[in-house]
């Protein structure tokens, strides 16, 4: 009986002791995303390089800026406003409305007054999260350690006259007063030109091509329904985002849908809903992708740059990778949004993820990019 | 003894119905005009209450029974299937007519579909006129309908057709040249138009030319047509595609005065091609390895 109490004694204290240390393990990057406090009454004096570091992720999560860059080692270097800027962007665009959702800090090697570390930022986004990662050297002034920061500098544009030929068009639907033989205006007419449904990752995935055959821009989106032998309705999904949804005249986007838990043995037939609405649209920006390869190794990816041949600011862009085998067939589609925003003549990288199985079957492939202005319309 | 007395009765109120029922015999026409006058003609002697139910109508009337009761032009002018009910002090009596639809096309509904098509599609416009009468009635005798497609290019057409339940239709083809077109239906002296848009269709030849431009290629289309000779319209995505040592270039180019223009990286022995929607153009090899 002695014993059993013990046991229970030493089992709850061992609980509690391992809570304890959980919590402290991650209490830094917790609280600064939880925003509490004012940071400084729980920054820990940089004594370490690791330290300097969590430090200074955790001024960036609350956004303290002047905190910040007066700890850094190089703010000769730059002004705190290039230092904002470099994280959070010169124009409205993803990285400027995301939030920090979490960090890591990861020594790479220390000598007694310089060490590299590498911190790796995970940015949340209304479409979802990308990661930034800093190779950062830190260095011992007197008993303190200071970031020096590797400062990106977005580039300036200098101020200039872009001529565009501006292209757009514009709708006039039927009014309440026509005839009831009156036609409306006709919906665009789209094709799908390629289909392949895929047994993938305990799920089905539909994977294909849709053109926009007509002469004026549409409003695409694809629902596909999963029939049974039997004809009854499985499921039905759209492709959501994994789609280029305006299409201008004679455009093609790759689309994909997801189905999960899903065999496609118990899959008798496809039902394919293409669905198009006139809108209102805009022919530019031109945006040219340069530089495209595949990339293998470990995490393939398809990388490139994006060059904004308009005299816009784009802010949000969006790539869909389509990816064909040695015999032209269709074998995935992969997207990725850029959280920088494209600014006029300047290149900005992006990568999108490959699956390994797939990136060594892939021949060819092909990019599109749909963007975002929020001053298409002015 | 009781049970002959009840067989009595009931023949003597049977014969007293007959008898009051052939006193307010009615005269129905068989078939009337919608919106014209006419008349129901009663026997017998009497008052009594007239109803005509019909779509959407119901008349009453107070008449005396034996006079002729009149009905003003207009008082019925939905066509269909009217029910006729007398009701007198003693009995009631049924009857029914038809009334029909104007002879005289007064309206007409037309649907024409696409409201865009490309040029030169055999039978790719279809036309559907739905005749009516002044009080929007389908005109169920059989009408001539002219169905007319004239463009700004190219002979119009004309067919005749005759109505078919009160509907006929028609199909077109659309022109070679590009344009819109106006689509009449027309009946007598009344006609309905709607515009139908021909445009142009697939890109028929691609072609493009390519200059240096600086560090860089300037690459630049012949004017886009189809294989008709329309011009492809502006907005009109071309892609251009500069394959290079492993490495990939492509940019979506809208075209603009029939033409799409683009600059892209120069690397020697690049491979560019061009293409719009799943149509190829030509493919060139910029300089040598």
């Amino acid at each position: 009986m002695t014993s059993g109490r013990l046991l229970a004694f030493i089992v709850a204290l061992a609980t509690v002791a391992l809570i304890v240390a959980g919590t402290l393990g991650h209490v830094q990057s917790a609280l600064a995303m939880a925003g509490a406090g004012t940071g400084s009454d729980r920054l820990r004096s940089s004594s370490s390089p690791q330290v300097a570091v969590e430090n200074l992720a955790d001024e960036i999560a609350r956004r303290d800026w002047d905190t910040a860059y007066s700890n850094l080692a190089n703010k000769s270097e730059f002004t705190e406003t290039d230092f904002i800027r470099d994280l959070a962007g010169s124009y409205p665009s993803l990285r400027s409305h995301a939030s920090l959702d979490s960090f890591d800090v990861r020594p790479q090697h220390a000598s007694a007054d310089d060490a590299q570390v590498r911190l790796n930022l995970r940015w949340s986004t209304v479409v979802g999260m990308f990661l930034d990662t800093r190779d950062l050297r830190v260095t011992k002034t007197g008993d303190r350690w200071a970031v020096v920061w590797p400062i990106v500098k977005e580039p300036h544009v200098p101020p200039q006259v872009i001529p565009v030929n501006y292209l757009r068009w514009d709708v006039i639907y039927r009014g309440a007063g026509d005839d009831w033989g009156a036609q409306d205006v006709e919906s665009p007419h789209v094709r799908i030109v390629d289909m392949h449904p895929v047994d993938r990752g305990g799920g089905v995935v539909i994977l294909g091509e849709l053109l926009n055959e007509d002469v004026v821009p549409a409003f695409v989106t694809v629902k596909a329904t999963l029939l049974a032998k039997d004809g009854s309705a499985i499921a039905t999904e759209d492709s959501f985002d994994k789609i280029s949804h305006i299409l201008l005249p004679r455009q093609v986007t790759p689309f994909l849908i997801q189905f999960h838990n899903i065999a496609l043995s118990q899959v008798d037939s496809v039902h394919m809903q293409p669905a198009s609405t006139l809108v209102a649209a805009s022919a530019d920006p031109v945006v040219e992708i340069e530089d495209q390869h595949l990339n293998a190794g470990p995490q393939p990816s398809l990388t490139g740059k994006l060059l904004n041949q308009s005299g816009q600011v784009v802010n949000v862009a969006h790539v869909l990778g389509t990816f064909y085998d040695n015999s032209g067939q269709l074998i995935w589609v992969s997207d990725g949004y850029i959280e920088r925003a494209l600014l006029p003549e300047t290149p900005v990288a992006f990568a999108v993820s490959v699956p390994p199985d797939i990136a060594s079957r892939v021949k060819t492939e092909r990019a599109v990019t749909t963007t975002y202005s929020s001053n298409r319309f002015q | 003894m009781k049970a002959k007395l009840i067989f009595w009765l009931g023949l003597i109120w049977v014969a007293s119905t007959q008898l009051a029922m052939a006193q307010i015999n009615l005269r129905l026409p068989k078939t009337v005009e919608a919106g014209v006058a006419f008349s129901i003609q009663t026997a017998g002697s009497g008052k009594a209450v007239l109803y005509i139910v019909g779509p959407a109508q119901v008349l009453r009337r107070d008449v005396e029974l034996g006079e002729t009761t009149s009905f003003a032009a207009g008082d019925l002018h939905n066509a269909g299937h009217y029910l006729v009910v007398l009701v007198g002090s003693s009995s009631t009596e049924n009857g029914a007519f038809d009334v029909t639809s104007a002879h005289q096309p007064t309206a007409l509904s037309f649907i024409a579909k696409p409201s865009r098509l490309p040029v030169d599609l055999h039978d790719g416009i279809s036309g559907v006129a739905y005749v009516f009468d002044t009080f929007q009635n389908l005109v169920m005798q059989p009408t001539q309908v002219s169905f007319h497609l004239a463009g700004v290019a190219g002979a119009p057409q004309t067919r005749t057709v005759p109505t078919h339940n009160g509907l006929a239709w028609t199909k077109m083809d659309s022109a070679s040249k590009e344009g819109a077109a106006q689509f009449v239906a027309q009946v007598g002296n009344v006609s309905d138009t709607r515009v139908i848009q021909q445009v142009p269709g697939d890109p028929c030849r691609l072609r493009m030319n390519v200059r240096p431009s600086g560090q860089r290629l300037a690459l630049e289309t012949e004017p886009v047509r189809d294989c008709s000779g329309n011009a492809v319209p502006d907005g009109t995505i071309v892609t251009f595609t500069e394959m290079y040592n492993g490495g990939e270039a492509t940019v979506d180019v809208p075209l603009k005065r029939g033409i799409a223009r683009t600059e892209m990286p120069a690397y020697k022995g690049a491979t560019i091609s061009v293409a719009t929607g799943v149509v190829m153009g030509n493919e060139i090899h910029w300089g040598k390895e």
